[in-house]
């Protein structure tokens, strides 16, 4: 970790301003109507946010591809999940495939 | 309700120990997801900033793209009825700690049930215990996840990845949210090359531009309130399949991000089960 000042910067600001999203909702229940399409909007970003994350952690390393052996693994997973196995299935099933590719000699 | 509820906590239990593993794996000392996990109390944005900090990402940016993600909570807090106090808003340390407690579990189980007493009920039950497994299985996890040094002979890297793909999933059977996510993603790979970590993450917010071009849905609901029946096509078969695997913890949440009873699925989930 390379500047923890900063790191708790973010962890602080992560925290405070969930906070006030929880709070806000409440105090301003009676006050304001919240269009439901609004919501929708938000899951959709929410989880375009996550789906970039999912593609760029499993294939990228730096500026670059990380190898096959973790998106083969994250493959794995994913079908998995879509088939509804067990959390802790998905997960060891995606680890456990990148190693044993590795082990392989696959990179 | 208080099988449900139990058997949530426990694949929150489960989420928390590979939220840890992979916090120290990237490079985090033990502390950080512990605070982490009781501060924030939010995993898929605890995750986001793990995440755009370990590639080298801005903390601040990742703070604010967390930020994003749980934004959520705003309409949570529109759609639910008072429950954080035992007459109307609580009061004090009531308010502080069940506005604190306000999660996608606690949210969908208040919001199935039918009266105020039991929405209270389920959802301090939900709430207190999601405060005690994620922080508890955080903690756990970045103790098994510091004895392990090779991190990629495990495949640990491959965890966190899949991890957030098995959480999505449910919100990814929605056709339209699959083609955005997909867009999103390629934006964010094909941006890697040339941007700053943690910002092609961000650049794929771009994909939810198009949606807001949408003609909006006919609401049926009243003003304010979300929808708590919500009934999509994909709803009776969201409730059947979970049906079919009442012992799989891990299956059990939803996205921690669906709206519940928005889209049917969250709010469908619990009541299937019953």
């Amino acid at each position: 970790m390379k500047d923890t000042t900063l790191v708790v910067a973010g962890m602080a600001t992560l925290a405070a301003g969930t906070y006030a999203f929880r709070l806000s909702g409440q105090l301003l229940r009676a006050r304001i109507s919240f269009p439901p399409r609004a919501g929708k909007l938000l899951e959709a970003a929410a989880v375009i946010l996550l789906a970039a994350l999912v593609a760029t952690t499993a294939l990228t390393e730096g500026h670059g591809f990380s190898g096959f052996a973790r998106p083969a693994g994250v493959l794995v997973g994913g079908v998995l999940a879509w088939r509804k196995a067990p959390f802790l299935v998905v997960v060891i099933a995606a680890a456990a495939t990148a190693a044993l590719l590795r082990l392989a000699g696959v990179r | 309700m208080r099988r449900d509820i139990a058997v949530t906590c426990l694949a929150v239990l489960f989420i928390g120990l590979s939220y840890g593993a992979i916090a120290v794996a990237s490079g985090f000392p033990l502390w950080v997801p512990a605070a982490q996990s009781v501060l924030v109390l939010a995993g898929a944005s605890e995750f986001l900033f793990i995440g755009i900090v370990a590639a080298g990402g801005n903390p601040i940016a990742a703070a604010l793209a967390g930020l994003l993600v749980n934004a959520r909570h705003l309409p949570y807090g529109l759609a639910l009825p008072d429950i954080t106090g035992p007459e109307g808003p609580g009061r004090g340390w009531r308010r502080m700690v069940g506005t604190h407690v306000m999660n996608d579990e606690s949210v969908v189980f208040a919001l199935a049930q039918d009266d105020l007493p039991g929405k209270r009920a389920a959802y301090w039950a939900c709430g207190l215990g999601v405060l005690i497994c994620w922080p508890g299985g955080a903690v756990l996890g970045a103790l098994i996840g510091s004895a392990v040094h090779d991190t990629g002979a495990f495949g640990l890297d491959a965890m966190f990845p899949a991890v957030i793909l098995a959480l999505i999933v449910p919100d990814l059977r929605d056709r339209l949210t699959l083609r955005t996510a997909l867009a999103g993603a390629a934006v964010a790979l094909a941006a890697t090359p040339f941007l700053p970590a943690g910002l092609p993450v961000l650049l794929a917010l771009v994909a939810v531009l198009p949606l807001l071009r949408q003609r909006p849905p006919v609401v049926t609901a009243e003003a304010g309130a979300v929808p708590k029946s919500g009934a999509t096509p994909e709803s009776g078969a969201t409730a059947e399949a979970d049906g079919a695997t009442p012992s799989a913890p891990g299956a059990t949440p939803s996205a921690p991000w669906a709206i519940p009873g928005a889209d049917g699925k969250s709010g469908e989930q619990s009541v299937g089960a019953r």
